[in-house]
């Protein structure tokens, strides 16, 4: 797969699943170019709602939906898909026992021109505290297929995090992929970095390679699901390299940081570092000035790893 | 005219919600006494249901969005078969089937959970859309408050309806005009409630919540207008038909004893 923009593999992912399901609906909030679901609209009238710029009752209608046993995708900014409409997410939705795939774009600093005020860092701390909820944010288009298919198969509500953006595929067309399961990407002894997303995995592999350069070999795990967490590849990393690296475009309170921390505190306390958002605001920039801004590079979690490894 | 039978189902259902919250010792029995007559007619005639198959996919749907009125629900619902009747005497019980606010995992016959007041309607709005994206000629029904009616999302939802024509949707707003902290008019006052639905898009009656007549033409208009969703705002007392409780602003949540539900159960006959 060449490089497209996420935001159209969302769509086309859609329009297949939709074809062989007519319970695959979409529902968005004044969002549909942003989150490129147009052309779904456009094949599936009447199944392709728009409620205008009303986040709560996208995620109520969406529910309601469910309730009449459709599948529906629903879509907007991140920050709105979770801090806007948590308790209709929470209550509608999950608490009811519901199947909503509710879908936030633009996951940390990628909402860059829109600024701090679109620029959701918490959105998976918030998730992640929601009982049963499948949270997950995919790496490249390949990955977002398979993950969005793979969220439609699934009984029971998911969040996922959409980065809009073209993408650089990093896996191969045809690779599987799991709810739950994480992705070994390569495979060193040393120290191992689990990361999350778009931007983290471009950052982990490169950083993967700078320390192989100085002799240190990493291995790199696409942590696509914060929750279910993938406890056993945690737990077996833990035990071997006993130095971990988590990377995430997100507060690391509440993250993929606190995940594995969590867990590994509870069966295996073990070193770590965490390269993430710690305990700020977003604000304006561009994409690359933020991630220098936050830290958010290869840079950072070289320097991390090799911090652990001189403890 | 109402048939004695429904007349007499409403005062079954009205005694049992009052048993059993009096059974519990306390409870929302003001804002679930207040809708008892509606529920007797939905239950007792207008929506098609089946007690023996609570997920039949033509049934009616009801979302009571005032998910706190639940009690009055359950006692109708127990009352058409949808589970025993003893049933009733669990209510907010460890591990019960019948919580405080509609949960529609729990309670056979409970099409939505609610109980975070003003999410009930774009629920029920949801619902509309997807049973008439699939051809089926039945309609939802939902119920929210009054004090809920200042909930914003009400009014996002109530766009909604009217922006998708759903005809086959049907809410009510149970006007008793009392909230927790007070009367409407001194919290929040809803103004022209009338205006404002009409405004939006709905078609909009008014009526007496209490008579079961005036609701049933209601119903009636309100199925027959197929250009969109239609709004019954029912004039209420919060509390109807239990004298230690009728029209008292403090009836929102209050104790009730064995022997003040025993009494307001015997003045019933």
């Amino acid at each position: 797969m060449s490089t497209k923009e996420m935001r159209a593999v969302y769509c086309d992912t859609l329009i297949e699943l939709a074809q062989a399901d007519d319970r695959i609906m979409v529902v968005e909030a004044d969002l549909m170019k942003a989150s490129g679901t147009m052309r779904f609209k456009e094949q599936f009238p009447g199944r392709g709602v728009d409620v205008g710029v009303a986040e709560a009752n996208l995620v109520g209608v969406a529910s309601g939906l469910s309730a009449a046993g459709k599948i529906p995708f629903a879509a907007t900014f991140g920050c709105f898909a979770s801090r806007r409409a948590f308790d209709q997410f929470f209550l509608s939705a999950n608490y009811a026992h519901l199947n909503v795939k509710l879908v936030g774009t633009d996951p940390g600093v990628t909402a860059a021109y829109n600024g701090g005020t679109h620029m959701p860092f918490e959105d998976v701390g918030l998730m992640r505290m929601v009982p049963s909820l499948t949270v997950f944010e995919p790496a490249d288009p390949v990955s977002l297929k398979a993950l969005v298919k793979a969220s439609a198969a699934h009984q029971g509500c998911t969040y996922m995090r959409l980065h809009r953006k073209p993408i650089e595929p990093i896996y191969s067309e045809g690779e599987t992929f799991e709810l739950g399961k994480g992705k070994v990407l390569s495979d060193g002894g040393d120290v191992t970095i689990i990361a999350m997303g778009a931007i983290m995995m471009v950052e982990a592999l490169k950083a993967k390679d700078a320390l192989a350069k100085e002799g240190i070999a990493a291995t790199v795990i696409d942590m696509h699901t914060v929750k279910p967490l993938d406890e056993e590849l945690v737990l077996a990393q833990a035990k071997r390299t006993g130095a971990i690296v988590t990377a995430e475009n997100h507060q690391t309170a509440g993250g993929l940081g606190a995940a594995v921390a969590t867990y590994l505190a509870t069966v295996h306390p073990t070193r770590m570092a965490m390269v993430g958002i710690h305990d700020e605001f977003g604000q304006v920039g561009t994409q690359a000035w933020l991630q220098q801004h936050y830290h958010l590079t290869s840079d950072e979690i070289v320097t991390q790893a090799k911090r652990l490894l001189a403890q | 005219m109402p048939t004695q039978n429904l007349v007499d189902f409403a005062k079954e259902i009205r005694k049992h919600t009052i048993y059993t919250i009096g059974n519990l010792g306390v409870g929302h029995i003001g804002g679930a006494l207040s809708i008892v007559e509606l529920l007797a007619l939905l239950y007792g005639e207008t929506m098609r249901v089946d007690p023996k198959n609570p997920d039949w996919e033509d049934r009616d749907l009801l979302v009571l969005s005032k998910g706190h009125a639940g009690p009055a629900l359950y006692a109708t619902l127990a009352l058409k078969g949808f589970f025993p009747m003893e049933e009733l005497d669990t209510l907010n019980q460890g591990g019960t089937n019948l919580p405080s606010h509609c949960d529609r995992t729990k309670t056979p016959g409970i099409d939505m959970t609610t109980g975070s007041l003003g999410q009930g309607l774009s629920a029920a709005c949801g619902l509309a859309y997807g049973r008439k994206l699939d051809g089926k000629k039945v309609f939802v029904y939902a119920i929210i408050g009054d004090g809920e009616s200042q909930e914003g999302q009400n009014w996002e939802a109530a766009m909604f309806a009217a922006h998708y024509k759903l005809s086959n949707l049907i809410a009510f707003t149970d006007y008793n005009k009392m909230q927790i902290d007070g009367t409407t008019d001194e919290i929040m006052g809803l103004g022209d409630i009338e205006g404002k639905w009409r405004s939006f898009g709905w078609h909009t009656q008014r009526t007496d919540g209490h008579d079961i007549g005036a609701l049933q033409k209601a119903i009636t208009a309100a199925q027959a207008h197929t250009e969109g969703p239609s709004m019954i705002i029912m004039d209420t007392i919060k509390g109807k038909g239990a004298a230690f409780c009728e029209g008292d602003v403090s009836n929102h949540n209050m104790p009730v004893t064995r022997e003040m539900a025993d009494a307001a159960i015997a003045e019933l006959g």
